[in-house]
């Protein structure tokens, strides 16, 4: 209970801080490009726009407090103020018509590379000295230093232009109505193969060599060792004896991995005009549509710090040294 | 001689000769050795002006020009080596900038404890879960063409909170050790305790931390700037991706305009991992390359033990 108040006061702690980036970001930015941007729009959009805007940004002779109140007040309504690329489209409306395809691919993304490192770690650690362990992490130094945008854009090359094989850009296809029937879905699957996959490559050498150390060390502890001797079978040695224990620091990772992984899909969307909030970011950012721009930024980090939590959660379940407080590096 | 006799006896020669006897460390070193010769010998080593629109555009790879020419007709090779320059130092700044920050806001209230070090801890475990690349596109989407001193100080600014709660980490394990202690009681000040007593015994970790953050620095640079948030006029293999990607080099097959920028970064991040993996197996020994021991015990372990059971 104590672990859980505690992650959920650093949640709460952590959300506060993204908004307050947030907040401070325009404000005390050289050259104050809230106010460029504004000068830039004037005369094209409505004074009373200019005017929301300039609150927003706080262009006003307002204390900064009073800005600050308004600006969390408006965010407790959900009023992320109006897209200025899409305008009078509400900055909300757009989040939630990208972020369901964003969490769709970097979950998934993630939810394979993790899993598959994982496996991979352990069996190179397992066979330490082996070909495989001798190659893998060969590859996977090589794998996690790719530029994701150098990435993508080969595969999207060789696999959509070349070969053909899958669709070349966007979620699905344009003339489907979304549905939750089997073609569209069978659709959607086939346009997200390449940008997973992308994310999938670069992201699973992280796991595959934090989990092949862990492993390793613990494969040198006196249990294991000891278990051996008892005559302990080895696929039960090597997943429920030592990875359960090696698995451990992996976890505790997974919120900067998400953090990489989410960083990743802004440039694997973009390059293969995935509709999700890391597409819309770039294009917000490319057409200086601040507000949308903001409230996109604010999204992704909550997301992040969400599922961060949740790991967190799920990781007070597996170790209950951390549950109980004690004992913890 | 006697010196040299000395240097050879030392603790810190014979680590670096075990380290160089790995052979993943010794390519790590060499390649990462000629990729820094690259960049600092480019104006002499590049064949043509990298900004020169003078050749046919979009040639392949010929003798005359190894890479091939870019769109408006420059030579890619040209461009690759004098990138070098630019996103080698652009990324070796932001982890050497990164890592002074995670000394400083690890270590320091690590070693003080108390308030201070919760306050720093839990400002170093939120920028830890606030996604990085996100936070650096929307702060130079604020500054506008950021030129690669910005773009060293966004990302530095950024990263170090990984490396500070290492830092923090280890420099509790090393607060109520022998040697520290008696510093103290020697009289010694806190920052003399900190950077010539605990300091030193985190080599490795500064080592590993700075080339993460290289790795790190150099892989946000290339994404900045193939969004076009960068300086786009500046020569990297950042901007080299840009402008393949905005000039449509792959629609018309011209993949060594894409190609040699992102195997560049690959290639160089590739070194600095292995020269990382050599650092561990020195200072960890459970991860030394030699002789595993576990695996042949194991085996034999389970063979004499059958040959008991079954006679």
């Amino acid at each position: 209970m104590r672990y859980f108040v505690q992650r959920l006061g650093f949640l709460l702690l952590s959300l506060w801080a993204a908004i307050t980036i947030n907040f401070v970001l325009p404000r005390f930015m050289p050259g104050n490009p809230a106010e460029a941007m504004i000068a830039r729009y004037q005369g094209r959009l409505s004074p009373m726009v200019l005017h929301s805007l300039e609150i927003e940004f706080g262009i006003s002779n307002q204390p900064l407090w009073v800005q600050y109140g308004a600006y969390l007040q408006n965010l407790a309504h959900g009023n992320f103020g109006l897209s200025i690329t899409y305008y009078p489209v509400p900055v909300i409306q757009i989040i939630a018509n990208s972020l369901p395809w964003t969490l769709g691919l970097a979950g998934t993304a993630t939810v394979i590379s993790s899993v598959l490192g994982v496996v991979l770690g352990i069996i190179a650690a397992w066979r330490r000295g082996g070909k495989l362990d001798t190659v893998l992490p060969l590859i996977t130094m090589f794998t996690t230093a790719l530029p994701y945008q150098w990435l993508g854009l080969l595969i999207l090359y060789v696999f959509g232009y070349l070969l053909g094989w899958f669709p070349t850009a966007h979620a699905y296809t344009a003339t489907l109505t979304p549905s939750l029937t089997p073609p569209f879905i069978g659709n959607v699957l086939v346009h997200a193969i390449l940008p997973a996959s992308t994310i999938v490559i670069t992201a699973v050498g992280g796991w595959l060599l934090g989990m092949r150390n862990n492993m390793i060390n613990t494969l040198g502890e006196d249990y294991v060792v000891f278990a051996e001797a008892k005559g302990v079978k080895d696929r039960r040695l090597m997943f429920m004896y030592a990875a359960r224990n090696a698995i451990l620091p992996s976890l505790t990772g997974f919120g900067m991995a998400l953090g990489f992984v989410v960083g990743g899909s802004v440039l694997v969307e973009t390059i293969f005009s995935y509709p999700g909030v890391g597409y819309q970011l770039v294009a917000a950012v490319q057409n200086e549509d601040y507000p949308l721009m903001q409230g996109l930024f604010l999204i992704i980090a909550v997301s992040v710090l969400l599922a961060n939590f949740i790991v967190e959660m799920l990781y007070g379940r597996v170790d209950p040294r951390v549950r109980r407080g004690g004992a913890r590096a | 001689m006697n010196r040299w006799n000395r240097v050879r006896q030392s603790v810190r020669f014979k680590t670096f000769m075990s380290f160089l006897r790995n052979p993943k460390a010794l390519t790590g070193l060499i390649l990462f050795s000629l990729f820094i010769l690259m960049a600092v010998f480019a104006p002499w080593i590049a064949p043509y002006d990298p900004q020169a629109t003078i050749f046919a555009p979009l040639e392949p790879p010929t003798w005359q020009h190894w890479l091939g020419t870019t769109g408006t007709g420059q030579d890619v090779l040209s461009q690759f080596i004098w990138g070098a320059r630019t996103s080698l130092s652009v990324g070796i700044g932001a982890g050497v900038l990164s890592t002074f920050l995670a000394v400083l806001i690890g270590m320091l209230p690590g070693y003080k404890g108390g308030w201070v070090d919760r306050v720093f801890d839990t400002i170093a475990n939120i920028f830890l879960v606030i996604p990085g690349l996100p936070l650096i596109i929307v702060i130079t989407s604020y500054i506008h063409s950021a030129g690669p001193l910005v773009i060293i100080a966004v990302i530095g600014g950024t990263g170090w909170a990984g490396g500070a709660r290492i830092f923090r980490s280890q420099a509790l394990t090393y607060v109520s050790r022998d040697f520290v202690v008696a510093a103290k009681l020697a009289g010694a000040s806190d920052l003399w305790i900190l950077f010539r007593e605990i300091l030193p015994n985190m080599l490795s970790l500064i080592i590993s931390s700075l080339m993460f953050g290289t790795i790190g620095g150099i892989l946000a640079e290339a994404g900045l700037e193939f969004l076009g948030l960068g300086n786009v006029s500046v020569i990297s293999w950042g901007t080299m991706m840009y402008w393949s990607d905005a000039g449509g080099s792959l629609l018309m097959g011209a993949w060594w305009w894409l190609v040699p920028g992102g195997l560049g970064i690959a290639i160089f991040g590739m070194s600095l991992a292995l020269m990382n993996f050599g650092i561990d197996q020195v200072t960890n020994p459970r991860l030394r390359d030699t002789a595993p021991p576990e695996k042949t015990s194991r085996r034999k372990s389970r063979k004499v033990r059958s040959d008991v059971i079954h006679g």
